[in-house]
């Protein structure tokens, strides 16, 4: 063995292909399982995609460096559970690409922000936070009132989701633009487009409060409010779990 | 150095082996790794072995190994949060079963509620209400007693739970017309308005609003009045407030009272049902009458 060792360690490419051969070992034995365990990402069959207004959202709060502050991830400890809610689960952030996890709190966790605030708060405190949280050391975010979302390039968007694997359909590619401008001006000709795509749950009204501009607040808004509301696995979970102390889920 | 070089010499001052390699006369001995560090890798090999067997660790294709001890920390912190809720439940239980009056006629509830509603109302309701319940432009001061369903805890209780202009199918409604936006008043008898309203809370007028009080009165009986009532004291079933008190959710000066009547107000409160329990809903419903200020 010290011989083999010291014949090895004298060649540089070999011990290089040596060394990565190990450590590959570990990733393969930890990663690679998880794509044939079942129980990795639950079977949920009211998960949804995202409308392309909250995926635009979505590129909006990772371009703003959202992610660096707050963490879309309720851990399994107790505190966290308390505070947030159920516990994330991996079906969750099935069609989060990339997910957005995140690892640092300087804000709070947001995986379960989705209605727990309305619009018009959300507004005023992207716009500026110390409007309505005076104590609050988030920065402002006011030009998103004043800029016009970018629509046109949408549809490349939801492609490369597909592409990666997002059910997205032709129709909701094709449509994308449309849906976009319609999920935030409910009483426009576009708006029952949304529904019949995405799902009549599908929150549809002028999120910054003007239904005739399309902002990148609309945008990010609808983004937040559907925050932990694609589906309601980790709820129905909880309640199975615990029918004494988990909130009750609504049934309409 | 591409081939193996043969075994150096010995270094006379240690004794020790070298590696062969010569730098301009300087050699680099060939110690062994100390027994200390192989010592404690032969630990952790130990270690990780005890580990397998009790803890979850290998993939075996569609599943993996579960472990002696059987840990799923899933299942951990439901226990956890069910332990701790029993531990609340004697008080718990006691706040979602009885009435709010003799639960706030109890010191025990009562400190339990100030103690444990505090971080409740810092969580849920101090974004938008602020930290003391004093709330902003369109968020009402909860300690002024502005509520306009109605200030007693059971009905405190039940807008919490429902919400405000919100997605639940009991949700309490309060929709203000755009009456200047979508054309329903022209701007004058939008103007008219806004100096009459603000006479019935008995503000100081301009002169210029002093001249369209009495056209005012006229707009407000015929558009107005079917929701905030003839003498402007407001219906708490239409979500229609009082406005002949001094509380305001939007302002009572002249360009908040038209900027109400011009665009409108569809002010919304989420519905707290599904995310709070019933017991933590009346806890708050109690809290908030802990805020203080004069009610009506």
């Amino acid at each position: 063995m010290p011989r083999f060792h010291r014949k090895l360690e004298r060649s540089a490419i070999g011990f290089v292909l040596a060394i990565i051969g190990v450590s590959a070992i570990g990733g393969f034995v930890e990663i690679a399982p998880l794509f044939t365990i079942d129980e990795t990402v639950e079977k949920v069959p009211d998960m949804r995609v995202y409308t392309p207004l909250e995926l635009a959202g979505r590129n909006i709060y990772v371009r703003e460096g959202c992610y660096a502050c707050h963490s879309q991830m309720i851990r399994t400890l107790r505190d966290e559970v308390e505070r947030y809610g159920p516990y994330s689960l991996a079906v969750e952030s099935q069609y989060d690409r990339p997910m957005l996890w995140g690892s640092k709190r300087t804000g709070p966790d947001l995986a379960r922000v989705g209605g727990k605030y309305s619009d018009a708060w959300h507004v005023a405190h992207l716009n500026n936070p110390r409007d309505v949280v005076p104590e609050s050391i988030m920065p402002r975010y006011g030009w998103l009132l004043g800029n016009t979302l970018r629509t046109d390039d949408l549809g490349a968007s939801l492609s490369a989701q597909q592409m990666l694997g997002v059910p997205y359909t032709d129709a909701m590619i094709a449509n994308a633009a449309a849906d976009a401008y319609g999920q935030a001006a409910p009483d426009s000709g576009q708006s029952s487009g949304v529904g019949e795509r995405y799902g009549e749950a599908t929150n549809v009204r002028a999120f910054d409060g003007d239904p005739g501009r399309l902002t990148e607040m609309d945008a990010l808004v609808a983004y937040l409010q559907v925050l932990g509301k694609l589906t309601d696995a980790a709820q129905k979970q909880a309640t199975e779990a615990n029918p004494e102390t988990a909130p009750q889920v609504e049934e309409d | 150095m591409g081939h193996a070089m043969a075994s150096g010499s010995h270094d006379p001052v240690t004794g020790r082996q070298t590696t062969g390699h010569e730098w301009n006369g300087i050699e680099e001995l060939d110690s062994p790794v100390p027994r200390v560090v192989l010592f404690f890798l032969a630990v952790t090999a130990v270690f990780a072995v005890g580990y397998w067997i009790l803890m979850p660790a290998w993939p075996t294709g569609l599943s993996y190994t579960k472990g002696l001890l059987g840990i799923d920390q899933r299942q951990l912190v439901t226990r956890q949060v069910e332990d701790a809720a029993a531990a609340r439940s004697a008080l718990t239980n006691r706040i979602a079963t009885e009435d709010f009056v003799s639960l706030a006629a109890d010191d025990q509830v009562m400190t339990y509620v100030r103690d444990s509603g505090r971080t409740l109302f810092a969580d849920a309701c101090s974004a938008c209400h602020g930290a003391g319940g004093k709330g902003g432009p369109g968020f009402p001061d909860l300690k002024g007693g502005s509520s306009l369903w109605g200030s007693d805890a059971a009905t405190i209780a039940e807008t919490i739970r429902v919400g405000i202009n919100s997605a639940h199918p009991d949700t309490r409604v309060s929709q203000m017309l755009a009456f200047g936006r979508d054309g329903i008043l022209e701007r004058d008898a939008v103007l008219a308005a806004s100096a009459y309203v603000r006479s019935l809370s008995g503000q100081k007028l301009t002169n210029v609003e002093q001249g369209r009080v009495e056209t005012g009165r006229t707009v407000f009986a015929e558009s107005c009045a079917s929701c905030h009532g003839a003498a402007g004291k407001g219906q708490p079933d239409l979500g229609a407030p009082d406005l002949t008190d001094t509380r305001w959710i939007y302002g009572g000066d002249a360009q908040s009272v038209h900027a109400s009547i011009y665009s409108g107000r569809q002010g919304q409160m989420p519905a707290w049902e599904g995310r709070l329990t019933p017991a933590e809903i009346k806890l708050l419903a109690l809290y908030v009458g802990t805020l203080g200020g004069e009610r009506p």
